[in-house]
């Protein structure tokens, strides 16, 4: 069984984000960039996989620009058997990103495609179901535990009245909560040997796809600080108003 | 003028309180709205959909395929319903919403706007990025317009309507490649800190584990979660697990209660979203108060066993 | 129990991936081209990324970087707001200030030329240069051991474990640090390096020299409103709210971007066991001189960070057999420009140009190699430090006035070439008077405008540990800082550390000394101030540590 698994470079989860100050973006020049961490729980959940040899093949696939070779040569660390690198230097966006899983995924006649819910830039937690619509397969999104066998997948999602439990059958994608696994250390000599692979180059020409229509950001803000309240002077006043206020 | 489709969320016979609140995001775009109660037995839940004001019409789409609500099902039944002509299709910004939502617009070949938190224009929305770090205003390509809802963002409207019900007829393909198996309801003595709609935090001030009986007594006297500091767990009192703000756990409850905490910008990080932030402390210049919407001056651990007493 | 430990072998491994490793690691991969040569080169850096721990002013001298990459500018290097004034203030009190003539700034002090950058971008950037030439530079990974053979010749170092627990255990995703080896390996961790600290003192490399000083710098970032920005406006000052027996310096840089670099150093010389560099920079800038370029902006960004100041009188011995110390683990920085990058990476250079040259003779390494510190010796880097060698001294011995009068005359009329030598052999953990002599200080409360709290600081650093790890700041005598240090210091820890990762908390019987690792910026001024050298600073987990973005 084969493995996809979709994995973005995003502005490390540590770094402080700061919005431009002429509101036309955020500052990502000379900042941490990493893996996404919820495909990082995505790659782990697949080398998982395959150390309990329900999958044998692990191809890790990103999209974008130069830089994103770093995200694939950690995908290889990790333990993915091939990356392949979509290139392309201009923003994409999550239906774009989709169809280029999709022709990747039907290229590879791929089995299943793990990726993060969401990714922690833009926080669309859309690409793992478009993909699934595109190839029109099944999903599991939100996934907090995964058992493959006989061609189905068994999969508690984390819903929000609880954990919810699907079957699907394969091929399909589940998208990774944050419950899933934690990931493994990186280990240095998996690092030196990721170093050493070669990475399969395409592009969405290649690969046949167009790109989707894209939603503009005309202006990127800061959120809106909080203000100050009021001071109440006694418990009764404290309780009174939390009481009003329908919170206890 | 648009015509607005909004996807009911439900559950045992009950519709989602987040409806209520993506009709305000509906009204704020403005035009004909109506509801969508997808079901194997939609009649009870579309009546309750009816009384949400503004509420033109309230469908109902009966198939034994719908008895638990999956993205994938409902997913080309949404798209046979907006072909019919709206010009949006709204959802929660829940787990159901998300699950659909971008694959109602893979399958008619659009983008999708996540998590909308104010609206612009029918085609322009603020929605959240980096984590709430950066709010982006988008606009829309032409095309159908599908988005998912950020409920925190906006107030339910009223539910003194009375819209007419009818069953809207929809032909499309149901896939069978995904079965529903069960729901394990969350269980739990004391909710989750993630989850949990309340959150009661105790700080560096409690002094030791054992006086975080107070806390944890107070927050189950209230239903609440229960989180820390980090200055309480570099204490030792509390586990890591317990621990709120940029390096623990970044939550978003209606009621954030924070005792003896001074409110230390890594913990601030973490409550941002919170609804109604209150702010128990000795220290009346404690940063906490600077965030808090309603502050307390005084010791906790006379003021907290008060107010439990009180409630 | 021994650790089954995965090992490679390297020509050279070097040890952080500051200007001067790589400027080594550059200069080592430039001769092997140039030669025609293979050279295996891995740098290790404890930073989650290059760039991540580097903290500087920072006014930079391009000197050694044309050297290095002449055509840096067509390479894209991030040098792009060329020095466009000079301005020098002696603060005299909170609200008044003496703003120098030009023609009475010393020599050293002048920055045409030069440019206002932040180092940790231009240490990105050298790191994809240096990758792009085949430098295997793995960040994430801390040197947490030195490796030496049964001759007792340094072969490498170890990285560190991860997956160790709180209380020392192994966690289930335990992975063993690897060993790798090297025919020479280059320690270039910066001011006070923990591997380096150690190598000093075993191979007595500073016997014949002053005791290293140091100082503590912080620095912080604001962006501010367009028409207050001036790029490459370069302001420097003294005086207020220091003084002579507790000195140092600030800075105010206008950098790109509407960015403005503001910063102090404190001489760790200082004698009050109360002064508290953190707050003397909150309330340095409330002074009019340094609030009007600051009002109205916001502050992105904090850090802090040591600097080894000691300059030509304290530089150890810089080879030993199997390696070398460069940079700032060394101790290459001129204090009299206070710029130690151009120098740390000239040191780098030379290092890698000697060692490359060894190597392509057929060297095996565990040798202490003399072509390096001869060629050192040969370069611009020894003149330039052997002309501000009595800088720090004087300042030390006559007070920032006339010990600035005497770097006047020393600079602008004999060029560093007085014919004599100032000293300073006190060390700076020997200096502090006891809480009792000393008069307490009482720092205003921060406005959270202009100044603000440790913590809401620390926040800015992005500083980050796992949390269930060994602590890192290691007591020799735990019980010191409470029996000791307290009564007679007032336990100077809780205030000379940047971050707030020493308290004293409790009354009574149940006062304890409780460290809070997860704050540390890994700035070292601990391991040099504490007046029992009593901390030790090692290692944590690698990825620790702050992640400053564009400091």
């Amino acid at each position: 069984m084969k493995a996809l698994v979709s994995v973005k470079r995003a502005v490390d989860y540590n770094v402080r984000i700061q919005v431009k100050p002429d509101g036309s973006g955020v500052v990502t020049d000379g900042v941490k960039h990493s893996m996404n961490p919820f495909d990082e729980i995505a790659m782990e959940e697949a080398v998982r996989l395959k150390e309990k040899g329900v999958i044998s093949e692990i191809i890790a696939v990103t999209i974008g620009g130069q830089k994103n070779e770093e995200t694939l040569r950690t995908a290889l660390a990790f333990g993915a058997t091939r990356a392949i690198h979509v290139k392309e230097d201009g923003e994409i966006q999550p239906l774009t990103a989709a169809r280029a899983l999709a022709a990747v995924f039907k290229k590879e006649s791929a089995d299943i495609l793990l990726c993060g819910k969401q990714a922690i830039d833009d926080d669309a937690n859309q690409t793992g179901q478009m993909t699934a619509a595109l190839l029109d397969i099944a999903q599991a999104t939100f996934a907090s535990k995964v058992d493959i066998a006989d061609g189905k997948a068994t999969v508690i999602r984390e819903v929000d009245a609880g954990l919810e439990t699907l079957e699907i059958d394969l091929p399909a994608v589940i998208t990774a909560d944050l419950r899933l696994n934690e990931p493994r250390y990186l280990k240095l000599p998996d690092i030196m040997k990721a170093k050493r692979v070669q990475i399969e180059a395409t592009n969405l020409g290649d690969l046949g796809v167009e790109a989707a229509p894209a939603i503009k950001v005309t202006k990127t803000a800061p959120p809106p600080a909080r203000s100050k309240g009021v001071m109440v002077k006694t418990v009764d006043e404290l309780a009174a108003m939390l009481k009003q206020k329908g919170l206890v | 003028m648009s015509k607005i489709l909004i996807v009911a969320d439900h559950a045992n016979g009950k519709l989602n309180s987040g409806v209520a609140k993506v009709m305000a995001v509906a009204q704020a775009i403005g035009g004909d709205v109506d509801i969508v109660v997808f079901s194997d037995d939609s009649k009870a839940v579309a009546e309750q959909a009816a009384k949400i004001n503004g509420t033109a019409k309230a469908l109902t789409v009966d198939n034994a395929a719908n008895a638990n609500l999956m993205g994938a099902v409902l997913a080309p039944q949404v798209v046979a319903l907006v072909k019919g002509g709206y010009t949006h299709v709204l959802f929660c910004g829940n787990a159901l919403g998300k699950d659909t939502a971008p694959r109602v617009a893979a399958l008619l070949g659009v983008p999708q706007v996540s998590d909308i938190m104010a609206v612009h224009s029918a085609t322009s929305f603020d929605r959240p990025t980096y984590a709430g770090n950066a709010i982006t205003t988008v606009e829309c390509p032409e095309g159908t317009i599908v988005a998912t809802v950020r409920l925190a963002s906006f107030d339910a409207v009223a539910e003194d309507g009375s819209a007419s019900v009818e069953a809207a007829s929809v032909s499309a393909t149901l896939p069978s490649h995904t079965r529903y198996q069960g729901l394990q309801a969350q269980k739990s003595d004391r909710p989750d800190l993630q989850s949990a709609g309340k959150v009661v935090s105790g700080g560096r001030a409690l002094g030791s584990s054992d006086n975080f009986k107070i806390i944890f007594d107070f927050a189950d006297k209230i239903g609440a979660g229960v989180g820390a500091s980090r200055a309480a767990v570099d204490s030792g009192y509390v586990p890591n697990d317990m621990q709120v703000g940029q390096t623990g756990k970044i939550i978003a409850p209606d009621l954030y209660i924070a005792c003896g905490i001074s409110g230390a910008i890594q913990h601030l990080a973490g409550i941002k979203d919170a609804k109604v932030i209150v702010a128990i402390n000795k220290d009346a210049d404690a940063p906490i108060f600077e965030v808090a919407d309603i502050g307390l001056v005084g010791d906790l651990f006379t003021l907290l066993p008060e107010l439990q007493s009180k409630l | 129990m021994s650790i089954e430990r995965d090992v490679m072998e390297y020509d050279v491994v070097i040890v952080g991936a500051g200007p001067s490793g790589l400027g080594a690691a550059i200069r080592l991969k430039q001769m092997a081209a140039d030669a025609g040569q293979e050279l295996n080169v891995c740098l290790v850096e404890k930073g989650s990324e290059v760039g991540a721990h580097i903290l500087s002013g920072a006014v930079f001298e391009p000197r050694a970087l044309q050297e290095l990459i002449p055509d840096w500018k067509e390479k894209g290097a991030p040098l792009r707001a060329a020095v466009t004034g000079d301005e020098m203030h002696m603060l005299r009190s909170a609200e008044s200030s003496y703003k120098f003539p030009n023609w009475m700034v010393p020599k050293t002090m002048h920055n045409e030329g030069n440019y206002v950058i932040s180092l940790g971008n231009l240490c990105r950037w050298l790191g994809e240069q240096a990758e792009a030439m085949g430098v295997e530079v793995y960040p994430g990974f801390a040197a947490q051991e030195v490796l030496f053979n049964d001759a007792g010749a340094v072969v490498g170092v170890q990285v560190g474990d991860l997956g160790v627990s709180a209380n020392g255990e192994h966690k289930p995703d335990f992975a063993p640090g690897m060993e790798l080896r090297a025919k020479y390996t280059l320690f270039a961790e910066g001011c006070r390096g923990h591997l380096g600290k150690r190598l000093i003192r075993q191979f007595k490399l500073d016997a014949e020299v002053d005791p290293q000083h140091y100082g503590i710098g912080l620095k912080e970032v604001w962006e501010v409103p367009a028409e207050k920005h001036k790029p490459g406006l370069v302001v420097h000052g003294a005086g207020w709210p220091l003084d002579d027996a507790n000195p140092g310096g600030w800075f105010l840089y206008h950098a790109e971007d509407q960015k403005v670099f503001v910063g102090l150093i404190v001489d760790l010389s200082y004698e009050n066991p109360w002064l508290s560099p953190f707050d003397e920079f909150q309330r340095l800038k409330h002074h009019p001189v340094l609030k009007a370029h600051l009002e109205g902006g916001k502050r992105i960004s904090y850090g802090a960070r040591a600097l080894a100041k000691g300059g030509f009188n304290s530089l150890p011995q810089m080879v030993f057999p199997g390696g070398a110390l460069i940079g700032c683990d060394l101790g290459t920085m001129n204090f009299s420009k206070i710029k130690g990058s151009h120098t740390a990476l000239k040191s780098g250079m030379i290092a890698g140009e000697a060692f490359a040259g060894a190597l392509f003779k057929g060297a095996e390494g565990g040798d202490a190699l003399q072509a390096y510190p001869e060629a050192f010796k040969a370069s611009w880097l020894w003149d330039e430090l052997y002309r501000s060698r009595n800088w720090g001294p004087a300042m030390h011995k006559f007070g920032t006035l006339f010990g600035g009068a005497f770097n006047y005359i020393d600079q602008n009329i004999f060029g560093g070439k007085l014919p004599f030598t100032l000293h300073d052999r006190r060390p700076d953990h020997a200096t502090l008077k006891t809480a009792a002599e000393a008069k307490k200080i009482e720092y205003p409360k921060p406005d959270n405008i202009l100044s603000f709290d440790k913590l809401s600081s620390v926040f800015l650093s992005s500083t980050n540990h796992e949390e269930d790890q060994p602590v890192h700041l290691k007591l020799a005598d735990p019980s010191i800082p409470i029996a000791k240090n307290l009564p007679k210091y007032a336990e100077p820890a809780q205030r000379y550390c940047p971050a707030g990762v020493y308290e004293v908390v409790g009354e009574g019987e149940d006062q304890r000394f409780q460290i809070n690792a997860q704050n540390c910026v890994h700035c070292k001024t601990c391991d040099i101030k504490d007046p029992a050298q009593n901390i030790t600073w090692v290692a944590p987990e690698g990825n620790g540590g702050p992640n400053y973005a564009g400091m």
